[in-house]
C-alpha cells in the first residue's frame, strides 16, 4: 500500500503521461517528417526532395516572399503595439483593464471566423482582396501577441529604476530611450517569436484574404499534402523540414541574446 | 539678496495624498553646507515622503524647498543637484557596474577620458574596483549598494539623498557600511540627507536628527540632544530604552513622581504643572539594602523595590524593579541584580528630563443634541441630564474626557465608536494608549489593560465622565 502511495505521490509519476503524449505527437511526426523528407515515394534515402525546392525558383520565391510578408506584419504589429501596451502600462492611465481586454477581446473567437468576417468587411467597403488585405488580416489577427508580452514587460518594470535615470539627470525622452525601451526588449522578442513564427506557416488566411491568388510557403506545403497524391508527401515533408529550421533558428538567436533578462510570455 | 547659508530649506511643506491623508504636515527643515543630517521615525511617519519631495518625484502640495536659495518646488528631478542612493539600489540591471556609474556623465556628454577616470574614481572611492565589467545582477546586496553610492556620488551633487540605503544588509554589513558612509562623507565634503527607520543608525552617524512622526516634525537636533533631552513621550521612547513617568511639577527645580519629590534641574514649567519625565534606565543608580534599613540614616536611596527581572545584555544587565509604591522601572547595571534582591535606587538631578506634557485630557469639539446627547467624533454620546439642561440644543461646546475615563471594548460593536490602538506608552504602573479612530481622530486612554498596536477597540465613555465646558457662542 505505502509503495502505491509513493508511486503516485511522487511528481515523476505524474509526468508520465505528458512524456507519453510528447513521445506521440510532438517527437513521433518530427521523425516522421525528417524520415518523409529524406525518402522517395518507395521509401529509399535521397535528398532529391531538396534538390528540387532549391531548383525550382518558383518555390524558392514563395519561401523568401512568406519570410517579407510574415516579417513586414511583425514590424507593423511591433509599430502598432509597443505604444498601444506603453499607454496600457502607464499607472496614468486609469483602466488599462479595459484596454487590455478590448485587445485580447478578438482572440475569444476563432481566427478563421474573423478572417471570413474580414474578408465580408472588405467586401462590403468594395476594398480589393491581395496583397494589402492580407497584411491587413494578418496584423489584425496576431497583434495581441505581440501586445500582451510587451505590455507584460512594461508593468513589471521598476518604477525605481525610471526614478533614478530621473535622479541622474534623464529627461523624459532619455528615460525611454535609455531605459524603458532596452528593459522592453525582453517582451518584444517574445512578441516577434509570437508574430512572425505564425505568420510564416500560415495558409488559411492567406487563401481567404487574396482568394487564393497569392501563394504563401503554408500554402505549398498544404498542397503537396492535400494535391499531389502520396508522392508528393516527401516533398512537403522537406518543405516543412526547412521551415521548422529557419523557425528554430530566429527563436533561438533571439533567445541565447537574452535569456538573463525577465521575459514576456515565451 | 544674499545667498542663503543653508543648503536646503525646507519651508512648512505640507503632502497630501489623494485620499485626503497628510504624509507632510506643514514641515520646515534647513540644513547647512556639508552637513550629515538622519531624518529619523517609524514607518509611514513621512519621511521618504520628505526626501522625494527634495529630490524632486514627488511635489509638495503647499510650502516651498530651496535648493542652495533656489525654489526647486516645481523642478522635475533631472534638473536638480541632488542625487539619491535608493533602498533597492534601483541599478540598471541591463548596464553592466561601468556603465552604470557612467550613466549620468554619459547623459551630461562628457569626454569618454573623462568619464573612464571619474568613474575609476568613483568605484576606487566604493571600493569596488575589480568589478568595472561585471553584471549587477551578480553582485551581492552589499556590493550592489556600493555601485549604487559610486552612480550617485559621479555627479558631484551638491546633496545626496539616502533612502534607507542599508535598510536590506545584514547586521555586521550594515555596521561597515554606517562606518564607510562616515568616512565617505568626510572625503566628499557634501551634504547627506539620511532617511532610516533605526535609532542606532541614526545617532551614530548624524550631525543631526529629524524625528518625524505622523507627518510631522517632533524634534531636531544632534544625536545627545535628541537621546538625552528629548522633548516629548514619542521621541523619548523611540530613541533608546527609557522609563517614562507621569509627573508634576511641585516648583522650579523639583519634581513629585512615584510618590516621591525630587531634585532636579528643569526649571520655568510653573508651580503644580503635571508634566512628563523620563529618566534613562543606565541613569538609576542601584544597590542591595535590607528593608528594615529604609528610611534610617543610614539609606542612601530614593526608591525602594524588588527585582522583578534580570537579562544579560552582553555589556550590561537589565532588570525591571517593582517599587515599593508600585511603579515598574527599567534599569541597567553592570552588575547583576538577582530576581526577589531588595534594592535601594538613585537618580540625580540631571539625570530626569522633565518634559511638558502634550495634553493634560482628550479635548473634543461637541454640539448638544436633543435627549441628552452631546455629537462629538461624529457620534452621539449620552451625558447626564442635569449637564444637559445647561446647554441649549444646538449650542456648540467644548467636550473635555479624563484619560482614565476613556473605556476600551474588546468588541469593537460594544463601544460608540471603534478604532484601532495606534500607540501605546508605559508609564511604570500603567499604559497610555492612543486610539485612531476610523475617521483619523486620536483619543487618549490611561488604563491597565494590556492592548497591541493595531488591536481593533470599541470605545465607551460613561455619561457622567463626559464633562462639557467652555460652551462658545454660535
Amino acid at each position: 500500500m505505502s509503495k502505491l502511495l509513493s508511486i503516485f505521490g511522487s511528481r515523476r509519476t505524474w509526468a508520465w503521461p505528458y512524456v507519453l503524449f510528447m513521445l506521440c505527437f510532438v517527437i513521433l511526426p518530427l521523425i516522421l517528417i525528417a524520415f518523409y523528407a529524406f525518402t522517395d515515394a518507395a521509401g529509399a534515402f535521397t535528398i532529391q526532395n531538396f534538390v528540387s525546392f532549391f531548383s525550382k525558383s518558383e518555390a524558392v520565391n514563395t519561401f523568401i516572399y512568406s519570410i517579407a510578408i510574415a516579417l513586414i506584419t511583425t514590424i507593423i504589429c511591433i509599430l502598432i503595439g509597443y505604444p498601444a501596451a506603453y499607454i496600457m502600462a502607464m499607472q496614468s492611465f486609469r483602466t488599462p483593464q479595459v484596454m487590455a481586454i478590448l485587445f485580447i477581446l478578438p482572440m475569444w473567437i476563432n481566427f478563421l471566423l474573423r478572417t471570413i468576417a474580414t474578408v465580408e468587411l472588405f467586401h462590403m467597403f468594395g476594398l480589393p482582396l491581395g496583397e494589402g488585405a492580407l497584411i491587413f488580416g494578418l496584423v489584425y489577427d496576431f497583434l495581441p501577441f505581440m501586445i500582451y508580452p510587451i505590455y507584460n514587460t512594461l508593468q513589471k518594470l521598476d518604477t525605481n529604476l525610471i526614478e533614478a535615470a530621473q535622479d541622474l539627470g534623464a529627461s523624459q525622452r532619455k528615460v525611454f530611450t535609455k531605459i524603458i525601451i532596452p528593459l522592453s526588449m525582453p517582451g518584444v522578442y517574445s512578441g516577434i517569436i509570437m508574430v512572425f513564427m505564425p505568420t510564416v506557416s500560415t495558409f488559411a488566411i492567406s487563401e481567404l484574404l487574396t482568394h487564393n491568388k497569392i501563394t504563401l510557403f503554408g500554402s505549398l506545403i498544404q498542397r503537396s499534402f492535400s494535391e499531389g497524391g502520396i508522392t508528393m508527401w516527401n516533398y512537403g515533408a522537406a518543405l516543412s523540414l526547412i521551415l521548422l529550421v529557419i523557425i528554430g533558428l530566429t527563436s533561438f538567436l533571439g533567445q541565447n541574446d537574452h535569456e538573463n533578462h525577465e521575459g514576456g510570455l515565451v | 539678496m544674499t545667498k542663503s547659508q543653508f543648503i536646503i530649506e525646507v519651508n512648512h511643506v505640507s503632502k497630501k495624498f489623494e485620499d485626503g491623508k497628510y504624509a507632510l504636515d506643514d514641515v520646515s527643515l534647513q540644513v547647512k553646507k556639508g552637513e550629515f543630517v538622519t531624518i529619523l521615525g517609524p514607518s509611514g511617519c513621512g519621511k521618504t515622503t520628505l526626501l522625494r519631495c527634495i529630490a524632486g518625484f514627488q511635489v509638495a502640495t503647499s510650502g516651498d524647498i530651496l535648493l542652495n536659495g533656489e525654489d526647486v518646488t516645481k523642478m522635475p528631478p533631472h534638473q536638480r543637484d541632488v542625487n539619491t542612493v535608493f533602498q533597492k539600489y534601483a541599478l540598471f540591471p541591463h548596464l553592466n557596474v561601468y556603465d552604470n556609474v557612467a550613466f549620468g556623465l554619459q547623459l551630461k556628454k562628457r569626454p569618454k577620458a573623462e568619464i573612464e577616470k571619474r568613474v575609476k574614481r568613483a568605484l576606487k572611492m566604493v571600493s569596488m574596483s575589480d568589478y568595472e565589467y561585471r553584471d549587477v545582477d551578480s553582485l551581492s546586496g552589499g556590493q550592489q549598494q556600493r555601485v549604487a553610492i559610486a552612480r550617485a556620488i559621479i555627479n558631484e551633487p551638491e546633496v545626496l539623498l539616502l533612502d534607507e540605503p542599508l535598510a536590506a544588509l545584514d547586521l555586521k554589513m550594515r555596521k561597515d557600511m554606517q562606518m564607510e558612509l562616515r568616512e565617505m562623507h568626510k572625503k566628499l565634503g557634501i551634504t547627506f540627507i539620511y532617511v532610516t527607520h533605526d535609532q542606532e543608525e541614526a545617532l551614530t552617524l548624524s550631525d543631526r536628527v529629524v524625528v518625524m512622526r505622523d507627518g510631522k516634525i517632533q524634534q531636531i537636533g544632534t544625536p545627545t540632544d535628541i537621546y538625552n533631552e528629548p522633548q516629548n513621550c514619542f521621541v523619548a521612547d523611540f530613541i533608546g530604552e527609557s522609563n517614562l513617568l507621569d509627573a508634576t511639577m511641585i516648583k522650579d527645580r523639583l519634581v513629585h513622581f512615584c510618590e516621591q519629590d525630587f531634585e532636579c534641574v528643569d526649571e520655568g514649567f510653573g508651580e503644580k504643572q503635571e508634566v512628563d519625565v523620563v529618566i534613562r534606565p543606565e541613569d538609576i543608580y542601584l544597590g542591595r539594602i535590607k528593608p528594615e534599613m529604609v528610611g534610617t540614616e543610614d539609606d542612601p536611596w530614593q526608591l525602594h523595590g524588588t527585582v522583578q527581572s534580570c537579562i544579560f545584555k552582553g555589556v550590561h544587565y537589565e532588570m525591571t524593579v517593582l517599587t515599593d509604591n508600585g511603579y515598574e522601572l527599567l534599569l541597567q547595571d553592570y552588575h547583576a541584580f538577582e530576581p526577589s534582591t531588595y534594592v535601594g535606587m538613585l537618580v540625580k538631578p540631571e539625570d530626569i528630563q522633565v518634559m511638558k506634557k502634550e495634553r493634560l485630557y482628550n479635548v473634543f469639539d461637541g454640539e448638544i443634541l436633543e435627549g441628552n446627547k452631546v455629537l462629538f467624533l461624529d457620534e452621539e454620546w449620552e451625558i447626564s441630564e442635569s449637564v444637559a439642561q445647561r446647554y441649549e440644543v444646538g449650542q456648540k461646546v467644548e467636550v473635555r474626557v479624563n484619560f482614565d475615563k476613556v473605556n476600551l471594548q474588546d468588541d469593537e460593536e460594544d463601544g460608540v465608536l471603534s478604532g484601532e490602538v495606534y500607540f501605546i506608552l508605559y508609564k511604570g504602573d500603567h499604559y497610555h494608549i492612543q486610539v485612531r479612530t476610523d475617521d483619523g481622530d486620536d483619543l487618549y486612554v490611561d488604563t491597565n489593560d494590556i492592548w497591541d498596536d493595531g488591536d481593533r477597540v470599541g470605545v465607551k465613555i460613561a455619561p457622567s465622565s463626559i464633562r462639557i465646558v467652555n460652551a462658545k457662542s454660535n
